[in-house]
């Protein structure tokens, strides 16, 4: 019982609700993060994340639940993607930035028509990480179990087909069924992370911690602890620094986030002389 | 029968259509436990298309496809690993299954590279990322071994060890192999059945047979079919499973 009110009183601090669902987002972008540094799809994030703003005007018009809205349209633009790819000679690049600002485009001339509702496009595009509530804590959890359990599940499939897909398919890793579940899971990330960290902000927190980690790892499954543990570590660096200095949450983490890159560029010998 | 047990691919009249053409078509081929089927043909005659038919890469779009092989490894013609994967040699043995460390280390003595282990695979020069290839597919003890070029770009002495290596896998493992080579040398000295294409199968049979066959001799041109008789006149002589071919001549 005393436990309880222990619980009680962490999460009815703002800030401590923030850190918790921080760290629980940036478990789940570690991993996948690399996924989407490794296949080069940084581009394919933002796209999605920027499709995510249809979600969230299409939640508001018809009252429906944020996450879910985001995570449908996010898959939909995903597999739209996909198959455009297979029906045009255009690049995949110039699908992504067609598909990319055409939603955010639609996303933005809908929330014209929202005019009853008072929108806080900022918060839309950056998050508001110290605004979340116990239900987000627990969505972020369950959610990110989920898409954790998943992602371990299809990991060899995933990996063999990274490194080359014709050898994983050739060797029984269906990676066409893999592949498709892994466009699913980003779409998963970012619908649960949309409402912490923004739309613009998302693939940053996917792509700077494993770019950390790829500096300094020698080994696919380093680089994806590594990657988890920066990304960790840039929302409580991130968070502290927001509350010490006021500054919005969500950029915070992200430049702590880049100042580590930055750090990890620096070659190993140096850092040996630095120490002496 | 046993012949049909034995069985591991067999392709019936079978064909890829791409970009409104015929990649290669009319192929039809079978593979047996224990056998050495090699294609051979110049640039473009469909011998890739024809491997991924046979591994299920690609799908058929005529004919028929059947497949009894219950573990296949595949020796790919070109890899590219992408530098934003950190990839030891270690890791890459283990991309498709889960075999320890035991395994693989036996697996890279007989290529000749257990010494490259721990390495950075972006580090390995061509000719051993290609043994490291060989090793990884023979590592899995695979019924149906695809090997598309697979001695490109190792050094002279290396190549005639592999391939005999390859000769060696294909009765110790028990295994079915399907192998691409413009090695003439190797595939008429140590191969079972030999299928020459070009588009479309120009012709095809025990190597003895293939190298009096008009259309090969058409297809390879005067000048490589005279060489053939040299080749032959090699094989007569010494046997492959000796490294030394030239020595013994």
């Amino acid at each position: 019982m005393k436990q309880m009110g222990v619980f009680q009183i962490m999460f009815d601090d703002f800030f401590t609700r923030a850190l918790i669902a921080g760290i629980g987002i940036a478990i789940v972008a570690g991993p996948l993060g690399c996924l989407v540094i490794w296949r080069r799809l940084s581009y394919f994030g933002d796209t999605l994340s920027h499709s995510a703003l249809l979600g969230v005007t299409l939640a508001y018009s018809f009252s429906f639940n944020i996450t879910f809205s985001v995570f449908i349209i996010s898959a939909v633009i995903a597999l739209l993607l996909i198959n455009l790819q297979k029906r045009t000679k255009l690049a995949g690049d110039s699908l992504l930035g067609l598909l990319a600002h055409s939603t955010l485009a639609i996303g933005l001339v809908l929330i014209g028509f929202l005019t009853s509702i008072r929108f806080d496009l900022m918060g839309l595009l950056f998050g508001d990480i110290l605004a979340v509530n116990i239900e987000d804590i627990t969505l972020v959890y369950v959610g990110g179990v989920a898409i954790l359990t998943i992602l371990y599940f299809i990991w060899k499939s995933l990996f063999s087909a990274t490194v080359n897909y014709d050898l994983a398919a050739a060797e029984g890793m269906k990676p066409e069924v893999s592949n498709f579940i892994f466009t699913l899971l980003l779409a998963g990330v970012i619908a649960l992370s949309i409402k912490m960290i923004g739309a613009l902000l998302i693939t940053g927190l996917l792509l700077i911690p494993a770019a950390i980690a790829r500096n300094v790892s020698s080994s696919p499954r380093q680089m994806v602890i590594i990657a988890t543990l920066a990304g960790v570590v840039s929302v409580i660096a991130g968070l502290f620094v927001s509350l010490e200095i006021n500054t919005s949450s969500g950029p915070s983490i992200i430049v702590v986030a880049l100042i580590l890159f930055i750090i990890s560029l620096i070659p190993l010998e140096i850092k040996g002389q630095l120490q002496k | 029968m046993l012949e049909n047990n034995n069985l591991l691919v067999k392709l019936d009249n079978c064909g890829v259509y791409k970009s409104s053409k015929w990649i290669v078509r009319g192929v039809s081929l079978e593979i047996h436990k224990g056998q050495i089927v090699t294609l051979i043909g110049p640039n473009g005659s469909g011998k890739t298309t024809s491997a991924k038919m046979i591994l299920k890469i690609l799908q058929s779009d005529e004919g028929q496809v059947e497949n009894y092989a219950i573990k296949m490894s595949y020796v790919p013609q070109k890899i590219n690993i992408d530098w934003t994967m950190p990839l030891r040699v270690i890791d890459f043995m283990k991309l498709t299954s889960h075999i320890n460390n035991l395994e693989i280390i036996d697996a890279l003595k007989l290529t000749g590279v257990d010494n490259l282990l721990y390495n950075d695979i972006h580090n390995l020069s061509g000719g051993e990322f290609q043994r490291v290839l060989i090793a990884r597919a023979i590592a899995k003890k695979p019924d149906l071994l695809v090997l598309d070029e697979p001695v490109q770009g190792v050094d002279f002495n290396g190549e005639i060890a592999l391939y005999n290596l390859i000769k060696k896998i294909s009765t110790t493992l028990n295994c079915g192999i399907l192998l691409i080579s413009h090695d003439l040398h190797f595939v008429m000295s140590a191969t079972d059945h030999v299928i020459c294409l070009n588009g479309h199968i120009c012709c095809s049979g025990t190597p003895k047979s293939i190298v009096k066959d008009s259309a090969y001799i058409e297809l390879f041109g005067e000048h490589k079919a005279t060489t053939l008789s040299l080749y032959q006149h090699d094989h007569d002589h010494s046997h492959e499973t000796d490294g030394s071919v030239s020595n013994n001549v």
